[in-house]
């Protein structure tokens, strides 16, 4: 599914620059539920953008479901971007003044899909995160694990074959926390690939592996035995 | 390529992102309405003055020249100079048969002379005057008509007399056609009253009385006062001019040097003058309407930029959600050129409404300002073509500047 071998990026700061991973391999396959671990600094955020897209390696290899991605146009990394991968932010990044189904299609909308498909693709998706009936509502009408769940639906939407989460529930209680993981739980059992950053030892816990960073290597990758986050909720 | 613009989609994310912020669109609008208000307000406004100065002249021959005789400047011929010339029918008559190019000639007399009615009296400028007079410059009579062919051949006593003489000489409300009046005393039979407009061109005359009459009871022959030329429409009148003083110079012995000894007013130079201004006020109208529009545009520019940058966020989401950075741009570019030309519209209907207001207080009746303030819809037209240009190419800023942030960058952003 996912293949990166002797990835290397840096930022510069100022005149010198900020060696922040310092070769990293990494083979993620289809049906994982990664958690990448690591204090602040240790390269997992940009670990995450490297893999989706969003930033570019300085050097080594990254595979995507078969295609290197290597100097990419914007325009081919934006079609790659909608077809391979689905993003939940730690802070939702839902669109404001669009409604819960409006940020769930706009996925699809990019597709370039009609406009009544997308509608019943998008209402398919919020049906399936429980949100049927929060539809034609905004996003300052839900509550913190609604708005995530409205993500995870549109992260869902463009049916992708990974699943990136960057720290999905840092902004949420316990509680909600719990009930959005057992939700990605059931997304993994279902066959999703999922990739997610965290700090949080528990929810990390409730992944099948765990990769830990440390100043841009990894220090550690295992097989853990996955904590059901239903029995929680 | 533009079969975006008809799908529904793009016009609910730009009407999605314009309502989002109410304020912000309609503070950028303002700019543009703005300048689309004033252009086609004072382009209107030009229209309706240069449609009222062509109403004041439109009963008047303008292409014309007023000649007179004066005292010669120089000797010639055995003459010596400061010799009076006065001018004749005779040279009225040679005038139009030899200058190219002339109309009419309509030769005048006009002499200051004290009238009596009843027991009023006044001193007033009577003029002897052909029929044709009314056809160069019109004559707008309140009562009765003008002298005619009929007056002239009989050498009739009538008199035509302004508004003014009437109100010296008549009580309120009395009649005056058929009423006597003592001129020189001699009675003269009133036969029509004309009001005197706001433009005057020549010396301003009391009464009108037929030029035969004139000449016979001021024994003054054949000698005229003045001459008023009129050129063909496609003759020069300043040609015109030239010629007839020469022939003129010739018939009375005079040096073709001299330069005293005519005097003349050139209506025809007179009123380009004033179309020039107009000109240059159109020019203008134009030079402020559109620096005004650019303004406004420049102005949707400024405000685009800000609002990019406050969605630069927004715009990090929708690229990590699959939008090509030519999506992004064609996004900005379509909100950019959509609020131009909502402006717009608005200006050209809010400039239209001037318009009426303007035509409502100061279009209203004869002696109005402003007539007919209009504007072509050729020029509206333009106007919003020029909008939709300058709201493109203004759009293309932000538009670019929406894209040059790596989406990492534009997520990060907090």
């Amino acid at each position: 599914m996912l293949k990166i071998q002797q990835l290397h990026k840096s930022y510069p700061i100022g005149d010198s620059s900020l060696h922040v991973l310092k070769g990293i391999d990494l083979n993620v396959e289809e049906g994982e539920m990664v958690a990448i671990m690591g204090s602040s600094g240790s390269g997992k955020s940009t670990l995450l953008n490297i893999i989706g897209i969003l930033d570019e390696a300085d050097s080594g290899e990254y595979i995507l479901d078969g295609l290197p991605i290597k100097n990419l146009t914007e325009k081919k990394a934006a079609v790659y971007r909608n077809k391979f991968l689905g993003f939940i932010f730690q802070s939702f990044n839902l669109i404001n003044y669009k409604t819960a189904l409006e940020n769930v299609a706009l996925p699809l909308y990019y597709q370039g899909m009609k406009r009544k498909e997308r509608q019943e693709k998008a209402m398919f998706h919020l049906d399936k995160v429980g949100l049927a009936n929060w539809a034609k509502h905004l996003p300052k009408e839900l509550s913190g694990g609604q708005k995530q769940r409205v993500a995870i639906a549109r992260a869902l939407a463009a049916n992708p074959k990974l699943l990136l989460a960057d720290e999905p529930t840092g902004a949420l209680d316990t509680k909600t926390s719990h009930d959005i993981m057992a939700f990605i739980q059931k997304l993994n059992d279902e066959g999703k690939t999922i990739l997610m950053v965290t700090h949080e030892e528990d929810i990390a816990n409730m992944c099948k592996r765990i990769v830990r960073l440390r100043d841009g290597v990894i220090m550690e990758d295992t097989k853990v035995n996955q904590v059901r986050a239903e029995q929680y909720v | 390529m533009f079969r975006f613009l008809f799908d529904r989609d793009t016009w609910q994310e730009v009407l999605d992102s314009l309502s989002k912020n109410k304020l912000r669109s309609i503070l950028t609008m303002v700019g543009v309405w703005w300048g689309i208000l004033l252009l086609i307000g004072l382009l209107g406004s030009a229209r309706g003055l240069e449609n009222s100065f062509n109403r004041l002249f439109g009963d008047f021959a303008t292409n014309s020249v007023f000649v007179w005789g004066q005292r010669t400047g120089k000797p010639f011929k055995g003459f010596q100079e400061n010799r009076r010339v006065r001018l004749t029918l005779t040279d009225a008559k040679k005038i139009e048969e030899n200058v190219e190019g002339i109309e009419f000639v309509l030769p005048r007399s006009q002499q200051s002379v004290t009238i009596t009615k009843d027991f009023l009296t006044g001193s007033f400028q009577v003029a002897g005057d052909y029929p044709l007079l009314d056809q160069l410059q019109k004559k707008k009579l309140t009562h009765g008509r003008f002298i005619n062919q009929n007056d002239i051949d009989d050498r009739k006593k009538i008199a035509v007399i302004s508004d003014g003489a009437y109100e010296q000489l008549f009580k309120k409300d009395e009649d005056a056609i058929g009423a006597y009046i003592e001129v020189n005393g001699i009675n003269f039979k009133v036969v029509g009253v004309f009001e005197r407009g706001n433009v005057n061109m020549g010396p301003s005359t009391d009464v009108h009385i037929p030029f035969t009459t004139f000449q016979q009871i001021f024994n003054r022959g054949d000698r005229i006062g003045w001459m008023m030329i009129t050129g063909k429409p496609d003759y020069s009148i300043k040609q015109i001019e030239d010629d007839a003083k020469l022939l003129l110079k010739n018939l009375n012995d005079i040096h073709p040097e001299d330069k005293r000894a005519f005097g003349s007013f050139n209506l025809g130079k007179e009123f380009k003058k004033m179309t020039g201004f107009l000109t240059g006020m159109q020019f203008l109208t134009w030079f402020v309407g559109i620096a005004t529009l650019i303004a406004g545009v420049f102005a949707i520019g400024n405000i685009l930029l800000i609002t990019v940058k406050e969605r630069t966020k927004e715009i990090g989401v929708r690229r990590a959600l699959g939008a090509t950075p030519f999506e992004i741009k064609r996004q900005i570019v379509v909100e950019a050129v959509f609020i131009t030309l909502i402006a717009g519209i608005f200006g050209i209907i809010t400039g239209g409404w001037i318009l009426i207001l303007l035509d409502h207080f100061f279009g209203q009746g004869d002696e109005a300002a402003i007539v007919n303030a209009s504007v072509s819809i050729a020029v509206v037209f333009i106007a919003l073509v020029i909008l939709v240009i300058l709201g493109t190419l203004i759009g293309l800023i932000p538009a670019f500047k929406a894209t040059s942030v790596k989406p990492i960058e534009a997520l990060r952003e907090e």
